[in-house]
Protein backbone atom coordinates (compact mmCIF):
# COMPACT_ATOMS: atom_id res chain seq x y z
CA UNK A 1 0.00 0.00 0.00
CA UNK A 2 1.03 3.76 -0.29
CA UNK A 3 2.32 5.00 2.30
CA UNK A 4 0.35 6.84 4.46
CA UNK A 5 0.67 8.21 8.07
CA UNK A 6 -2.30 6.90 10.58
CA UNK A 7 -3.70 9.58 13.00
CA UNK A 8 -5.79 8.79 16.43
CA UNK A 9 -8.06 12.28 16.79
CA UNK A 10 -9.52 12.39 20.31
CA UNK A 11 -12.39 15.11 19.68
CA UNK A 12 -13.97 16.65 16.36
CA UNK A 13 -11.96 19.93 16.90
CA UNK A 14 -8.62 17.79 16.68
CA UNK A 15 -9.78 15.76 13.13
CA UNK A 16 -11.16 18.74 11.79
CA UNK A 17 -7.86 20.55 12.36
CA UNK A 18 -5.57 17.46 10.82
CA UNK A 19 -7.86 17.13 7.64
CA UNK A 20 -6.80 18.96 4.25
CA UNK A 21 -7.25 17.67 1.33
CA UNK A 22 -4.65 15.14 1.12
CA UNK A 23 -6.00 13.41 4.23
CA UNK A 24 -9.37 11.31 4.41
CA UNK A 25 -10.90 10.15 7.52
CA UNK A 26 -10.63 6.64 8.48
CA UNK A 27 -13.84 5.02 9.99
CA UNK A 28 -14.62 1.79 8.85
CA UNK A 29 -11.67 1.47 6.00
CA UNK A 30 -14.36 -0.74 4.13
CA UNK A 31 -14.02 1.71 1.10
CA UNK A 32 -11.07 3.80 2.05
CA UNK A 33 -8.62 0.91 2.73
CA UNK A 34 -9.47 -1.40 -0.68
CA UNK A 35 -9.44 1.79 -2.84
CA UNK A 36 -5.90 2.68 -1.47
CA UNK A 37 -4.34 -1.16 -2.19
CA UNK A 38 -6.04 -0.61 -5.70
CA UNK A 39 -4.50 2.91 -6.09
CA UNK A 40 -7.57 4.67 -6.85
CA UNK A 41 -6.27 6.72 -4.40
CA UNK A 42 -3.59 8.16 -2.37
CA UNK A 43 -3.57 10.39 1.04
CA UNK A 44 -0.93 11.89 3.03
CA UNK A 45 -2.43 10.89 6.32
CA UNK A 46 -5.67 8.69 7.66
CA UNK A 47 -7.29 10.42 10.38
CA UNK A 48 -9.06 7.89 12.87
CA UNK A 49 -12.48 8.97 13.96
CA UNK A 50 -13.43 5.90 15.57
CA UNK A 51 -12.36 6.79 19.25
CA UNK A 52 -14.25 9.97 19.06
CA UNK A 53 -17.39 9.13 21.49
CA UNK A 54 -19.94 11.78 20.52
CA UNK A 55 -19.72 10.50 16.79
CA UNK A 56 -21.06 6.90 17.78
CA UNK A 57 -24.64 6.04 18.91
CA UNK A 58 -28.49 5.85 18.37
CA UNK A 59 -31.12 8.04 19.83
CA UNK A 60 -35.13 8.69 18.87
CA UNK A 61 -36.06 11.92 20.02
CA UNK A 62 -39.83 12.46 18.74
CA UNK A 63 -39.85 12.41 15.29
CA UNK A 64 -36.59 11.61 14.72
CA UNK A 65 -33.92 8.88 14.48
CA UNK A 66 -30.14 10.13 15.03
CA UNK A 67 -27.57 7.87 13.95
CA UNK A 68 -23.95 8.90 15.03
CA UNK A 69 -21.51 9.06 11.91
CA UNK A 70 -19.30 6.16 13.47
CA UNK A 71 -21.99 3.77 14.18
CA UNK A 72 -21.42 0.37 12.23
CA UNK A 73 -24.17 -0.96 10.40
CA UNK A 74 -24.29 -4.44 12.45
CA UNK A 75 -25.16 -2.16 15.46
CA UNK A 76 -28.01 -0.91 13.48
CA UNK A 77 -28.91 -3.74 12.55
CA UNK A 78 -29.38 -4.86 15.93
CA UNK A 79 -30.49 -1.88 17.53
CA UNK A 80 -34.01 -2.31 19.45
CA UNK A 81 -34.31 1.49 18.98
CA UNK A 82 -33.88 1.39 15.09
CA UNK A 83 -35.97 -1.51 14.68
CA UNK A 84 -39.23 0.12 17.11
CA UNK A 85 -38.86 3.15 15.03
CA UNK A 86 -37.85 2.47 11.62
CA UNK A 87 -37.58 -1.39 10.99
CA UNK A 88 -36.80 -0.68 7.29
CA UNK A 89 -33.84 0.98 8.27
CA UNK A 90 -33.00 -2.02 10.45
CA UNK A 91 -33.59 -4.38 7.39
CA UNK A 92 -31.51 -2.37 5.20
CA UNK A 93 -28.33 -1.96 7.45
CA UNK A 94 -28.93 -5.76 8.02
CA UNK A 95 -28.53 -6.30 4.41
CA UNK A 96 -25.57 -4.64 3.76
CA UNK A 97 -22.29 -6.72 2.16
CA UNK A 98 -21.99 -9.83 5.10
CA UNK A 99 -21.09 -9.44 8.82
CA UNK A 100 -17.63 -8.90 8.81
CA UNK A 101 -18.39 -5.74 6.32
CA UNK A 102 -20.91 -4.64 8.53
CA UNK A 103 -19.14 -5.44 11.80
CA UNK A 104 -16.65 -2.46 10.57
CA UNK A 105 -18.10 -0.22 7.97
CA UNK A 106 -20.28 2.75 9.43
CA UNK A 107 -23.21 5.09 7.91
CA UNK A 108 -20.75 8.50 7.96
CA UNK A 109 -18.75 6.38 5.78
CA UNK A 110 -21.09 4.80 2.93
CA UNK A 111 -22.88 8.75 2.81
CA UNK A 112 -19.59 10.28 2.52
CA UNK A 113 -18.55 7.90 -0.46
CA UNK A 114 -21.61 8.24 -2.13
CA UNK A 115 -21.17 5.16 -4.07
CA UNK A 116 -24.29 4.73 -6.89
CA UNK A 117 -24.83 1.22 -5.42
CA UNK A 118 -25.15 2.41 -1.99
CA UNK A 119 -28.04 1.46 0.73
CA UNK A 120 -27.91 4.21 3.13
CA UNK A 121 -28.22 6.96 0.18
CA UNK A 122 -31.65 5.81 -0.23
CA UNK A 123 -32.60 5.60 2.90
CA UNK A 124 -31.67 9.36 3.51
CA UNK A 125 -33.53 10.30 0.35
CA UNK A 126 -36.72 8.86 1.72
CA UNK A 127 -36.60 9.41 5.05
CA UNK A 128 -36.18 13.44 4.35
CA UNK A 129 -32.85 12.97 6.51
CA UNK A 130 -30.76 15.89 8.14
CA UNK A 131 -26.92 15.34 7.73
CA UNK A 132 -25.25 17.19 10.46
CA UNK A 133 -21.56 17.99 9.70
CA UNK A 134 -18.60 19.56 11.90
CA UNK A 135 -20.26 23.10 10.32
CA UNK A 136 -23.60 23.07 9.43
CA UNK A 137 -26.73 20.97 8.31
CA UNK A 138 -26.97 19.81 5.23
CA UNK A 139 -30.36 18.54 3.93
CA UNK A 140 -30.28 14.88 2.24
CA UNK A 141 -32.26 16.66 -0.93
CA UNK A 142 -28.90 18.81 -1.53
CA UNK A 143 -26.18 16.65 0.22
CA UNK A 144 -25.88 13.68 -2.64
CA UNK A 145 -24.50 15.46 -5.73
CA UNK A 146 -23.07 12.78 -8.61
CA UNK A 147 -21.46 9.96 -8.83
CA UNK A 148 -19.29 9.44 -5.37
CA UNK A 149 -19.82 13.23 -5.13
CA UNK A 150 -21.56 14.92 -2.12
CA UNK A 151 -22.08 18.54 -0.91
CA UNK A 152 -19.06 18.08 1.61
CA UNK A 153 -16.19 20.46 1.55
CA UNK A 154 -12.98 19.29 2.43
CA UNK A 155 -12.18 18.83 5.49
CA UNK A 156 -16.51 18.93 6.70
CA UNK A 157 -16.98 15.61 8.95
CA UNK A 158 -20.32 14.39 9.19
CA UNK A 159 -21.57 13.89 12.61
CA UNK A 160 -24.80 12.41 12.46
CA UNK A 161 -27.67 11.99 10.04
CA UNK A 162 -31.04 12.28 11.56
CA UNK A 163 -34.20 10.41 9.74
CA UNK A 164 -37.64 11.55 10.02
CA UNK A 165 -39.50 8.46 11.78
CA UNK A 166 -42.37 7.91 8.94
CA UNK A 167 -45.73 6.40 9.05
CA UNK A 168 -44.65 3.21 7.50
CA UNK A 169 -42.05 2.31 5.13
CA UNK A 170 -40.06 -0.33 3.43
CA UNK A 171 -36.74 -0.92 1.71
CA UNK A 172 -36.32 -3.56 -1.00
CA UNK A 173 -32.48 -4.49 -2.94
CA UNK A 174 -31.91 -6.69 -5.39
CA UNK A 175 -28.31 -7.40 -4.63
CA UNK A 176 -25.70 -8.08 -6.81
CA UNK A 177 -25.30 -11.95 -6.10
CA UNK A 178 -21.37 -11.25 -6.05
CA UNK A 179 -20.61 -7.95 -4.28
CA UNK A 180 -24.69 -7.74 -2.69
CA UNK A 181 -24.06 -3.76 -3.57
CA UNK A 182 -27.63 -3.14 -5.05
CA UNK A 183 -28.04 -3.18 -9.10
CA UNK A 184 -31.32 -1.27 -7.58
CA UNK A 185 -32.88 -0.99 -4.81
CA UNK A 186 -35.57 0.94 -3.77
CA UNK A 187 -36.79 2.74 -0.32
CA UNK A 188 -40.84 3.81 -0.17
CA UNK A 189 -41.70 5.93 2.65
CA UNK A 190 -45.00 6.71 3.51
CA UNK A 191 -45.56 10.45 5.67
CA UNK A 192 -48.69 12.04 6.33
CA UNK A 193 -48.54 14.65 3.77
CA UNK A 194 -46.49 12.67 1.48
CA UNK A 195 -44.63 9.79 -0.28
CA UNK A 196 -40.96 9.27 -0.91
CA UNK A 197 -39.85 6.69 -2.84
CA UNK A 198 -35.77 6.88 -3.76
CA UNK A 199 -33.75 4.82 -5.82
CA UNK A 200 -30.44 3.51 -5.90
CA UNK A 201 -28.13 1.29 -8.14
CA UNK A 202 -30.06 2.56 -11.27
CA UNK A 203 -28.46 5.99 -11.80
CA UNK A 204 -24.87 7.65 -11.73
CA UNK A 205 -26.48 8.69 -8.34
CA UNK A 206 -29.01 8.60 -5.97
CA UNK A 207 -32.73 9.88 -6.95
CA UNK A 208 -36.40 10.19 -6.04
CA UNK A 209 -38.88 8.61 -8.50
CA UNK A 210 -40.91 11.45 -8.88
CA UNK A 211 -43.57 9.55 -11.09
CA UNK A 212 -43.94 6.66 -8.79
CA UNK A 213 -44.35 9.47 -5.86
CA UNK A 214 -47.09 11.03 -7.49
CA UNK A 215 -49.00 8.04 -7.93
CA UNK A 216 -48.32 6.62 -4.40
CA UNK A 217 -49.58 10.09 -2.82
CA UNK A 218 -52.89 9.53 -4.23
CA UNK A 219 -53.47 5.88 -4.41
CA UNK A 220 -50.73 4.34 -1.61
CA UNK A 221 -51.75 0.84 -3.05
CA UNK A 222 -49.62 -2.15 -5.26
CA UNK A 223 -51.70 -1.76 -7.96
CA UNK A 224 -51.86 2.11 -8.79
CA UNK A 225 -48.59 1.21 -10.36
CA UNK A 226 -49.67 -1.04 -12.88
CA UNK A 227 -50.18 0.68 -15.54
CA UNK A 228 -46.92 2.82 -15.30
CA UNK A 229 -44.26 2.66 -17.61
CA UNK A 230 -40.96 4.07 -16.56
CA UNK A 231 -38.78 5.51 -19.06
CA UNK A 232 -35.58 4.30 -19.47
CA UNK A 233 -33.17 7.34 -20.54
CA UNK A 234 -30.42 8.10 -18.24
CA UNK A 235 -30.74 4.79 -16.32
CA UNK A 236 -27.14 2.69 -16.07
CA UNK A 237 -26.81 -0.04 -18.57
CA UNK A 238 -23.77 -2.23 -17.73
CA UNK A 239 -22.60 -6.13 -17.81
CA UNK A 240 -25.12 -6.78 -14.34
CA UNK A 241 -28.19 -5.39 -15.92
CA UNK A 242 -29.74 -3.28 -19.21
CA UNK A 243 -31.44 -0.03 -18.82
CA UNK A 244 -34.35 -1.49 -19.60
CA UNK A 245 -34.10 -4.56 -16.91
CA UNK A 246 -33.26 -1.52 -14.49
CA UNK A 247 -36.39 0.42 -14.80
CA UNK A 248 -38.26 -2.75 -14.64
CA UNK A 249 -36.66 -3.79 -11.43
CA UNK A 250 -37.55 0.09 -10.19
CA UNK A 251 -41.12 -0.28 -10.87
CA UNK A 252 -41.20 -4.14 -9.51
CA UNK A 253 -39.23 -3.31 -6.35
CA UNK A 254 -41.22 -0.43 -5.31
CA UNK A 255 -44.08 -2.43 -5.52
CA UNK A 256 -42.92 -4.94 -3.74
CA UNK A 257 -42.17 -2.15 -1.06
CA UNK A 258 -45.44 -0.90 -1.22
CA UNK A 259 -46.96 -4.54 0.12
CA UNK A 260 -44.85 -4.88 2.39
CA UNK A 261 -45.13 -1.70 4.04
CA UNK A 262 -44.86 -0.96 7.54
CA UNK B 1 5.76 3.96 12.94
CA UNK B 2 3.06 2.86 15.24
CA UNK B 3 3.57 0.80 18.51
CA UNK B 4 1.07 -1.60 18.18
CA UNK B 5 0.05 -3.66 21.77
CA UNK B 6 -2.27 -6.88 21.27
CA UNK B 7 -3.63 -9.44 22.68
CA UNK B 8 -3.36 -12.60 20.00
CA UNK B 9 -4.37 -15.95 20.73
CA UNK B 10 -4.41 -15.34 24.96
CA UNK B 11 -0.76 -13.76 24.46
CA UNK B 12 0.09 -10.30 25.02
CA UNK B 13 2.41 -8.63 22.20
CA UNK B 14 3.71 -5.26 21.22
CA UNK B 15 5.19 -4.55 17.83
CA UNK B 16 6.84 -1.25 16.29
CA UNK B 17 4.94 -1.37 12.73
CA UNK B 18 5.10 1.02 9.44
CA UNK B 19 1.54 2.75 9.89
CA UNK B 20 0.12 1.64 6.63
CA UNK B 21 0.62 -2.20 8.15
CA UNK B 22 -2.36 -4.44 7.65
CA UNK B 23 -3.70 -6.82 10.57
CA UNK B 24 -3.12 -9.49 8.27
CA UNK B 25 0.36 -8.39 7.31
CA UNK B 26 1.25 -8.36 11.10
CA UNK B 27 -0.35 -11.97 11.94
CA UNK B 28 1.36 -13.47 8.83
CA UNK B 29 4.66 -11.32 8.50
CA UNK B 30 5.48 -10.36 11.55
CA UNK B 31 4.20 -12.90 13.90
CA UNK B 32 4.39 -15.84 11.73
CA UNK B 33 1.15 -16.51 12.14
CA UNK B 34 0.45 -18.00 8.61
CA UNK B 35 -2.91 -19.41 9.31
CA UNK B 36 -5.03 -16.77 8.38
CA UNK B 37 -5.30 -16.60 4.26
CA UNK B 38 -4.70 -14.13 1.68
CA UNK B 39 -7.01 -14.88 -0.92
CA UNK B 40 -8.53 -11.65 -2.50
CA UNK B 41 -6.70 -8.99 -0.33
CA UNK B 42 -9.73 -6.64 -1.50
CA UNK B 43 -12.35 -7.12 1.40
CA UNK B 44 -14.11 -9.83 -0.90
CA UNK B 45 -13.18 -13.39 -0.32
CA UNK B 46 -13.16 -14.04 3.63
CA UNK B 47 -9.95 -16.24 3.46
CA UNK B 48 -8.49 -13.54 6.11
CA UNK B 49 -11.06 -13.21 8.83
CA UNK B 50 -9.97 -13.43 12.19
CA UNK B 51 -11.51 -12.31 15.43
CA UNK B 52 -11.23 -8.59 17.16
CA UNK B 53 -12.60 -8.34 20.25
CA UNK B 54 -14.88 -11.38 19.76
CA UNK B 55 -15.82 -10.17 16.27
CA UNK B 56 -15.55 -11.69 13.17
CA UNK B 57 -13.73 -8.95 10.34
CA UNK B 58 -11.44 -8.90 7.40
CA UNK B 59 -7.96 -8.35 8.30
CA UNK B 60 -6.82 -7.49 5.24
CA UNK B 61 -8.70 -4.68 5.79
CA UNK B 62 -8.15 -3.16 8.99
CA UNK B 63 -4.38 -1.33 9.95
CA UNK B 64 -2.78 -2.85 12.67
CA UNK B 65 -2.43 0.59 14.70
CA UNK B 66 -6.53 0.95 14.27
CA UNK B 67 -6.87 -1.81 16.97
CA UNK B 68 -4.20 -1.40 19.84
CA UNK B 69 -4.95 -3.40 22.82
CA UNK B 70 -7.97 -5.18 21.01
CA UNK B 71 -8.16 -8.89 21.60
CA UNK B 72 -7.18 -10.89 18.62
CA UNK B 73 -8.11 -14.76 18.15
CA UNK B 74 -6.95 -16.63 14.71
CA UNK B 75 -7.20 -20.34 13.61
CA UNK B 76 -4.09 -20.76 15.75
CA UNK B 77 -6.09 -20.21 19.03
CA UNK B 78 -8.91 -22.19 18.89
CA UNK B 79 -7.94 -25.51 19.76
CA UNK B 80 -7.50 -26.21 23.05
CA UNK B 81 -4.74 -28.76 24.98
CA UNK B 82 -4.37 -30.22 21.49
CA UNK B 83 -7.91 -30.59 20.77
CA UNK B 84 -9.70 -29.33 17.80
CA UNK B 85 -12.76 -26.85 18.73
CA UNK B 86 -16.00 -28.35 17.82
CA UNK B 87 -16.04 -25.93 14.80
CA UNK B 88 -12.73 -27.76 13.49
CA UNK B 89 -13.71 -31.21 14.36
CA UNK B 90 -17.66 -30.86 12.65
CA UNK B 91 -15.18 -29.07 9.17
CA UNK B 92 -12.92 -32.51 9.65
CA UNK B 93 -16.07 -35.00 9.66
CA UNK B 94 -18.17 -33.20 7.47
CA UNK B 95 -15.51 -32.74 4.79
CA UNK B 96 -16.02 -29.55 4.88
CA UNK B 97 -12.80 -28.26 3.11
CA UNK B 98 -10.74 -29.92 -0.18
CA UNK B 99 -8.13 -27.80 -0.71
CA UNK B 100 -8.29 -25.63 2.71
CA UNK B 101 -7.44 -22.37 1.29
CA UNK B 102 -10.48 -20.37 2.30
CA UNK B 103 -10.97 -22.78 5.47
CA UNK B 104 -9.73 -20.34 8.19
CA UNK B 105 -11.49 -17.55 7.43
CA UNK B 106 -14.58 -19.88 7.36
CA UNK B 107 -14.25 -21.44 10.40
CA UNK B 108 -13.44 -18.42 12.19
CA UNK B 109 -16.56 -16.51 10.95
CA UNK B 110 -18.81 -19.53 11.47
CA UNK B 111 -18.03 -19.36 14.71
CA UNK B 112 -19.08 -15.76 14.96
CA UNK B 113 -22.42 -16.77 13.92
CA UNK B 114 -23.24 -19.19 16.12
CA UNK B 115 -22.27 -16.50 18.87
CA UNK B 116 -25.05 -14.41 17.39
CA UNK B 117 -27.39 -17.42 16.67
CA UNK B 118 -27.24 -20.40 18.85
CA UNK B 119 -29.33 -23.05 16.16
CA UNK B 120 -29.18 -20.93 12.71
CA UNK B 121 -30.87 -22.62 9.77
CA UNK B 122 -29.51 -23.81 6.64
CA UNK B 123 -30.65 -20.56 5.09
CA UNK B 124 -29.19 -18.18 8.25
CA UNK B 125 -25.71 -20.31 7.50
CA UNK B 126 -25.64 -18.97 3.90
CA UNK B 127 -26.67 -15.52 4.36
CA UNK B 128 -24.08 -15.72 7.26
CA UNK B 129 -20.97 -17.33 5.11
CA UNK B 130 -21.62 -14.23 2.72
CA UNK B 131 -18.49 -12.94 2.74
CA UNK B 132 -16.71 -16.16 2.43
CA UNK B 133 -15.74 -17.51 -0.37
CA UNK B 134 -14.99 -21.38 -1.27
CA UNK B 135 -13.70 -22.36 -4.67
CA UNK B 136 -14.13 -26.39 -3.91
CA UNK B 137 -16.77 -27.39 -2.13
CA UNK B 138 -20.04 -26.00 -3.40
CA UNK B 139 -20.60 -25.15 0.33
CA UNK B 140 -23.44 -28.15 1.13
CA UNK B 141 -20.48 -29.98 3.56
CA UNK B 142 -19.64 -26.28 4.90
CA UNK B 143 -23.26 -25.64 6.13
CA UNK B 144 -23.42 -29.16 7.18
CA UNK B 145 -20.47 -28.85 9.54
CA UNK B 146 -21.65 -25.27 10.85
CA UNK B 147 -24.86 -27.06 11.73
CA UNK B 148 -23.28 -29.95 13.34
CA UNK B 149 -21.20 -27.62 15.74
CA UNK B 150 -24.52 -25.88 16.45
CA UNK B 151 -26.55 -28.90 17.48
CA UNK B 152 -23.41 -29.51 19.70
CA UNK B 153 -22.61 -26.59 21.30
C1 LIG C 1 -17.33 -6.65 0.28
C2 LIG C 1 -18.07 -5.37 0.49
C3 LIG C 1 -19.44 -5.34 0.29
C4 LIG C 1 -20.17 -4.16 0.48
N1 LIG C 1 -21.51 -4.18 0.25
C5 LIG C 1 -22.22 -3.05 0.42
C6 LIG C 1 -23.64 -3.04 0.21
O1 LIG C 1 -24.26 -4.06 -0.09
N2 LIG C 1 -24.29 -1.86 0.37
C7 LIG C 1 -23.65 -0.71 0.75
O2 LIG C 1 -24.30 0.31 0.88
N3 LIG C 1 -22.33 -0.70 0.98
C8 LIG C 1 -21.61 -1.84 0.82
N4 LIG C 1 -20.26 -1.82 1.09
C9 LIG C 1 -19.63 -0.56 1.53
C10 LIG C 1 -19.69 -0.45 3.06
O3 LIG C 1 -20.99 -0.11 3.46
C11 LIG C 1 -18.71 0.57 3.60
O4 LIG C 1 -18.72 0.39 4.95
C12 LIG C 1 -19.00 2.02 3.32
O5 LIG C 1 -19.18 2.33 1.99
C13 LIG C 1 -17.87 2.91 3.80
O6 LIG C 1 -17.93 3.02 5.17
P1 LIG C 1 -16.65 2.97 6.07
O7 LIG C 1 -17.09 3.31 7.44
O8 LIG C 1 -15.95 1.70 5.87
O9 LIG C 1 -15.83 4.21 5.48
P2 LIG C 1 -14.28 4.46 5.18
O10 LIG C 1 -13.78 3.47 4.19
O11 LIG C 1 -13.54 4.56 6.46
O12 LIG C 1 -14.40 5.89 4.52
C14 LIG C 1 -14.99 6.06 3.25
C15 LIG C 1 -14.93 7.54 2.84
O13 LIG C 1 -15.79 8.31 3.67
C16 LIG C 1 -15.08 9.33 4.35
N5 LIG C 1 -15.67 9.43 5.69
C17 LIG C 1 -15.83 8.40 6.58
N6 LIG C 1 -16.46 8.86 7.68
C18 LIG C 1 -16.68 10.17 7.50
C19 LIG C 1 -17.31 11.20 8.29
N7 LIG C 1 -17.83 10.95 9.50
N8 LIG C 1 -17.36 12.45 7.78
C20 LIG C 1 -16.85 12.73 6.54
N9 LIG C 1 -16.27 11.82 5.77
C21 LIG C 1 -16.18 10.55 6.22
C22 LIG C 1 -13.64 8.89 4.33
O14 LIG C 1 -12.77 9.99 4.41
C23 LIG C 1 -13.54 8.17 3.01
O15 LIG C 1 -13.34 9.07 1.98
C24 LIG C 1 -19.50 -2.98 0.90
C25 LIG C 1 -18.12 -2.99 1.12
C26 LIG C 1 -17.40 -4.16 0.93
C27 LIG C 1 -15.94 -4.16 1.18
S1 LIG D 1 -8.09 -11.60 1.74
FE1 LIG D 1 -9.29 -10.44 3.08
S2 LIG D 1 -11.26 -10.71 2.28
FE2 LIG D 1 -10.03 -11.72 0.81
S1 LIG E 1 -11.82 -25.68 0.24
FE1 LIG E 1 -10.77 -24.83 -1.43
S2 LIG E 1 -11.52 -22.81 -1.43
FE2 LIG E 1 -12.77 -23.72 0.03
Amino acid sequence: MKNFSYHTAKNIKEATKLASSKTAYLAGGMTTLPAIKLRMAAYSDLIDIKKIKDLTGIKVSGKTLKIGATTKHADVASSKEVKKSIASLSSLADGIGDPQVRNRGTIGGSIANNDPSADYPAACLALNANIHTSSRKIESSKFFKGMFETALKSGELIQSVEFQIPEKSCYVKFPNPASRYAIVGVYVAKFKSEVNVAVTGAKSYVFRCEEIEKILSKNFSESSLNSLNLKTSGLNADIHASADYRAHLILTLAKKAVASCK
Amino acid sequence: MQEVRLEVNGKRISKDVPDQTLLSELLRDILNLTGTHIGCDTSQCGACVVHVDGKSVKSCTVLAADINDSKITTIEGLSQNGKLHPMQEAFKKHHGLQCGFCTPGMVMSAIDLLKNKKNPSDQEIRDWLEGNICRCTGYQNIVAAVKEAANKS
